[in-house]
């Protein structure tokens, strides 16, 4: 009976062990040399290398000063704080009031007449309290999509001691051109200077509620330069309007709307814009974080990217 | 002493018998997994970065041929302007695309199956498809109103043996049956192919054309074909359990979870390595082709282990 009962038990084992086996092969995913697949996290594809953004950010200080108003704080301005406003190296909101969003109050009335008002402001608040701060000074309205890493990539090539100023170059109102507001434009701190003393010496008046034709009016006046915002290949990182409005590829046509302020020839369909694009405009809250994702989150594993400036080959058909 | 053994031998016996039984008892108990099921889990995560570091080269490049794609996407003259965005876009990723239409349009070319049924139209272009592989053993089947990134499903698919069965994408339940949704497009093995045009010579169990008045959609009809092939759906997910596979548009899914916190819409939305969305429009598209392949922030440097070339002639990525 002891032997019968060894042997029952012996071989109840056996089977058991042998159903156990069988589990654990299912649970390992079979491929070819059986490599076993760790359970364990890790699969977040971390950034491996984000030094050479991060030296830029040092070496590049921004400062962004967003236009908005009370109205838009929660339907709009929340975004920009939510999304790419923590990459400034200082960001302030500036608003009729102030507030704990936080906003900085420029005491001037709201209303599109103002616009131009707001921004004399925020450039002399700027100036008489970050001065110092920041290299370069950036406008951007409560709708613009800004990719700061981009906006430093461009400017680091360039000396903020100079008088220059940057962004969406437009033909007409002013004679050597102007920037687009919308798509946001960038002074050195030459230009932040020298647009302050305008005003201070009255070279420069509030002439205009129309902001950007103002400043560059003013800039012109104060013998501030028109950069050149287009990367090496000739698109254009800086935009008035969504990436929907270039990037379809259309038939030969002539230019609509709201192509026809554009300085340089402009370009339709996938060649209209770099792959460091700077910024977009007529942004809405759900296009902010959708942008944020595609530039920031979003990618194809693996995946060589046909343009890279400061590589020694910046051939695109270089495969 | 040979009583002793066998006894011995009669206990041997006795508990095998008694195994036996019990393992009979409990496949019965499982009904739905049938013999050909090697693999349990109904959740279908990449490798590890981790293990991903470990491999040598040359499996490496053994990986990247084998992770090779078809894609047959399944298109009508109706939806033209879908059909031609994905030409001109994400299906230049593939390693061979072919278009399967029910009619042929003058404007794009496609292989001309001149079937009204979709699911025999899908039968029509599985089977021209396997017979087409070449060496390809993965294949993956979409709608032009599909945007899929196929970098991010040869990384999702990348440790695993195409010679086994595999059904991958968003799954969704139907009563007993586990399917693939067909809007967030449908990966399949060589094997689960093979496996499935053996299934179409079993009209009673995989009918070309149903006899019931009402139509099962084709999605559910290859997966119940599949499922008696002895292959089953399986989520595709990221590390953190996130989808891959998305039946909806990027804006439709974070104006989803923009309500709560609008500071975690992003986080909550979807994963980086997401490989579908669904239900965009043709602009929304060539803009989502500039966002996936080329928009970045400069300075964010990615050391992924495997490579994968732009394709050749292509201005857009």
């Amino acid at each position: 009976m002891y032997d019968l009962s060894n042997g029952g038990i012996c071989c109840v084992l056996v089977l058991l062990i042998h159903q156990k086996r069988a589990l654990w092969v299912t649970k390992l995913v079979p491929i070819k040399g059986s490599l076993s697949v760790s359970k364990l996290n890790s699969n977040i594809l971390i950034v491996k290398n984000r030094r050479a953004a991060l030296d830029l950010s040092q070496k590049v200080r921004v400062l962004c000063w967003v236009m908005t108003q009370p109205q838009h704080l929660k339907s709009r301005t929340q975004h920009i704080r939510a999304t790419w406003g923590k990459r400034c190296n200082i960001v302030l909101y500036m608003s009729s009031e102030a507030s704990d969003f936080p906003t900085v109050g420029l005491n001037v009335l709201e209303g599109r007449s103002q616009l131009y008002w707001k921004t004399i402001r925020a450039f002399q608040h700027i100036h008489m309290h970050h001065l110092d701060d920041a290299d370069w000074f950036l406008k951007a309205d409560d709708d613009t999509f800004v990719v700061l890493e981009n906006l430093r990539y461009g400017l680091s090539k360039h000396n903020t001691e100079e008088p220059l100023y940057f962004g969406r170059r437009f033909t007409p109102f002013v004679a050597q051109g102007y920037m687009s507001g919308g798509a946001g434009y960038v002074l050195s701190k030459e230009a932040l200077r020298r647009f302050v003393k305008g005003f201070a010496d009255g070279l420069c008046t509030h002439n205009t509620e129309i902001e950007d034709i103002g400043l560059g009016k003013c800039m012109e006046t104060m013998k501030v330069q028109l950069g050149d915002s287009r990367d090496v290949l000739g698109r254009q990182t800086f935009h008035p309007y969504p990436p929907n409005n270039y990037l379809p590829r259309q038939l030969p046509r002539p230019r609509p709307w709201y192509l026809l302020y554009e300085h340089y020839h402009p370009v339709e369909g996938p060649g209209c814009c770099s792959d460091l694009a700077i910024s977009f405009h007529y942004i809405d809250a759900v296009q902010m974080h959708t942008l944020e994702y595609y530039t920031y989150h979003l990618r194809p594993y693996g995946y060589k990217y046909r343009f890279n400036p400061g590589e020694r080959s910046e051939n695109r058909n270089n495969n | 002493m040979m009583s002793e053994g066998s006894s011995f031998m009669k206990g041997m016996i006795l508990g095998g018998i008694f195994c036996l039984v019990m393992s009979f008892f409990e496949t019965f108990n499982s009904g739905t997994h049938s013999e050909g099921h090697e693999h349990l889990h109904h959740h279908l995560k990449p490798v590890s970065k981790d293990e991903l570091e470990k491999l040598s080269e040359s499996q490496m490049s053994d990986w990247t041929l084998q992770v090779r794609v078809y894609c047959l996407i399944m298109v009508t003259p109706k939806l033209l302007v879908h059909w031609a965005t994905a030409n001109d876009t994400w299906s230049k990723h593939c390693d061979k695309s072919v278009f399967y239409t029910s009619e042929s349009s003058k404007a794009l070319e496609a292989v001309d199956l001149q079937e009204q049924d979709e699911w025999a139209r899908l039968r029509k272009a599985i089977k021209h498809a396997y017979e087409n592989a070449g060496d390809l053993r993965w294949f993956f089947v979409a709608r032009p109103t599909t945007f899929a990134i196929i970098e991010n499903l040869k990384y999702l698919v990348l440790d695993k043996d195409p010679s086994q069965p595999f059904y991958i994408g968003h799954t969704e339940k139907s009563g007993e049956l586990d399917y693939v949704e067909y809007d967030s497009g449908i990966v399949l093995s060589y094997e689960a192919m093979r496996r499935l045009i053996g299934m179409f010579k079993d009209e009673d169990r995989c009918p070309e054309r149903g006899h019931a008045l009402w139509k099962t959609p084709e999605e559910k009809q290859l997966a119940t074909c599949l499922k008696y092939s002895g292959v089953f759906a399986e989520n595709g997910e990221d590390a953190q359990g996130k989808g891959l596979f998305n039946k909806k548009s990027v804006s439709s899914l974070i104006s989803d979870n923009m309500g709560q916190n609008p500071a975690d819409a992003v986080e909550a939305c979807c994963s980086d390595m997401a490989i579908t969305f669904a239900g965009m429009s043709p602009s929304q598209m060539q803009v989502l082709m500039y966002g996936v392949y080329r928009l970045r922030p400069y300075g964010h440097d990615f050391h992924d282990s495997l490579t994968f070339l732009p394709p050749k002639d292509s201005d857009n990525d």
